[in-house]
């Protein structure tokens, strides 16, 4: 996909962005290790040629919790279910609605979108089942 | 190379400190060093101080030079930051420090003021030494971070709630004795399965609680102790650092701590020693599966072992390793900036025998210190000796 140079390295905000509008990516490097913006370096590789790709559609629920007591910005937003869910080359950590609170298990696939908290209204990585 | 000797600790009890300001905290706990180590205060080469939250907590930052200030030092002052692991590495940089030969006498340790904040505060605090874009924007918290863990442990090498509770008794049943400890009182397993959710594995007995309090190590160099007749019979023979990704979504693992294994590995290898040869450790239970993954990342126990040492009674004060004496985050409190001065003083007392709890060590010669910070993105280890 896109090659980015230093000057136009994705910010949080644009892969926000992106996955509300369908097209959410990694950060490529040339030996394969996925990351997410903001990265100059890629953590695994230490290389700096890192390309945009594609996100994969779904991911796994690598691991997950029920937050009962959060933190005063996700106040309203309790009890919810936390998750990181594995999306091959990278893993993403958000909330996981649409699905009861013991219903949820690990393994469990998962496609990514961005939403809203209850509490503050501010953007929110949440994961739905696929 | 000289080796590096505790020449006096000094603790404020753990627990609410209501009105009292950070600097009268580390003043007490700093006092109570120079009394037990019988050095004189103009002696002090430097203060290294540990403290993560005080620009939230207390609205006060640049705190080093006001600690010296308060301890009654004219030296140079610097803070450390690490997390929850920030006096380990305040003691760590002391350490390295001595042995260079640019200093001879150094005071470290640490404060927190945690009980200024309500819980939602706390909590928001604490969240702070997690990734800010990644992991606090998504909803995660201290408890939920480590509760991501257990799942993950759980899921890999197996494990109930019931192990967790083992270890909350365990370290509330250590605490009791221990003058400087939060919470002087035993709990039950049934306590513990009963106590409220607080992000599931994890309920409220699985957490340390939030606490103010001090630490205080005065180090010197082997050349100074004899100099100047120090009776200083434990020595810091081993220290270590490791480090990993901040986030745990950027982990290979979230079911072992990495950072734990490296920073132990230099450590027992500075020392000379293996794992071994550790007779008892304090290691960095904010959360009972946090006790899990130092044991483990120690060496201590193999992994998927950790997780029912302490049901199995291995870990209890009269097992095989005893772990958590001073009763641990978990029941002893845990002040973050300060806890890594906290479990140096606590071993080198237990090793002097002049713990309440030194009964279950008393043949005992070496005992391991593990501080973390965060989700164990960060781990010092350091390796106390006592003189035969």
């Amino acid at each position: 996909m896109t090659h980015h140079t230093h000057d136009e390295a994705a910010t949080h905000d644009e892969w926000l962005d992106a996955i509300e509008s369908g097209e959410g990516f990694y950060l490529r490097s040339p030996e394969g290790d996925g990351s997410l913006p903001p990265r100059r370096v890629c953590p695994r590789s230490g290389s700096t040629d890192l390309t945009r790709e594609l996100l994969p559609e779904t991911g796994t629920i690598e691991t997950y919790t029920v937050v009962h007591v959060g933190a005063t910005k996700f106040a309203d937003d309790t009890p919810y279910i936390s998750a990181v869910v594995d999306f091959g080359p990278v893993g993403l950590t958000g909330i996981v609605r649409g699905v009861d609170l013991d219903a949820v298990g690990v393994g469990d696939e998962m496609t990514v979108t961005v939403e809203r908290r209850e509490t503050t209204d501010d953007r929110v990585v949440v994961f739905r089942p696929a | 190379m000289t080796t590096v000797r505790i020449a006096g600790v000094g603790l404020t009890p753990f627990g609410a400190h209501g009105d009292r300001a950070g600097r009268e905290l580390f003043a007490a706990a700093s006092l109570a060093a120079f009394e037990d180590a019988g050095v004189e205060r103009s002696d002090v080469d430097q203060l290294n101080y540990g403290n993560f939250m005080g620009a939230l907590a207390e609205d006060q930052g640049h705190q080093a030079p006001l600690m010296a200030e308060a301890a009654g030092l004219t030296c140079p002052a610097t803070r450390y930051e690490e997390a929850c692991a920030s006096a380990g590495v305040a003691i760590r940089e002391a350490v390295r420090t001595i042995r260079s030969g640019e200093a001879d006498v150094i005071l470290a340790g640490g404060m927190e003021r945690m009980t200024t904040l309500d819980t939602g505060q706390a909590t928001a605090a604490l969240a702070i030494a997690a990734d800010e874009l990644y992991e606090v924007r998504a909803g995660v918290t201290f408890p939920s971070a480590y509760a991501l863990m257990a799942r993950a442990y759980f899921e890999r090498f197996g494990g109930e709630r019931e192990d967790l509770a083992h270890i909350a008794v365990k370290n509330h049943a250590n605490a009791v004795d221990n003058e400087f400890a939060q919470y002087q009182n035993e709990i039950s397993v049934e306590q513990a399965l009963d106590s409220p959710p607080v992000a599931t594995p994890l309920h409220l007995y699985d957490a340390c609680p939030i606490t103010d309090g001090a630490s205080a190590v005065l180090l010197v160099s082997e050349e100074y102790a004899v100099t100047n007749n120090i009776d200083a019979p434990v020595s810091i023979t081993g220290t270590g650092q490791g480090g990993d990704n901040l986030a745990l979504q950027d982990r290979e693992a979230m079911a072992q701590t990495p950072a734990t294994e490296i920073a132990a590995a230099e450590a027992y290898d500075d020392a000379g020693i293996t794992a071994d040869d550790v007779d008892f450790a304090e290691v960095h239970d904010c959360f009972t599966i946090a006790e899990v993954l130092a044991i483990e990342g120690l060496g201590l126990f193999e992994p998927g072992e950790g997780i029912s040492a302490a049901r199995e009674g291995r870990t209890i004060a009269d097992g095989e390793t005893p772990i958590n004496l001073s009763g641990g985050l978990k029941a002893k409190g845990h002040p973050v900036g300060a806890t890594g001065g906290s479990q140096i003083a606590e071993i080198t007392r237990l090793l002097r025998g002049d713990h309440p709890n030194s009964d279950a060590v008393d043949d005992a010669t070496i005992g391991v210190a593990h501080n973390a910070g965060g989700t164990v993105a960060s781990a010092v280890v350091h390796v106390l000796e006592v003189d035969q």
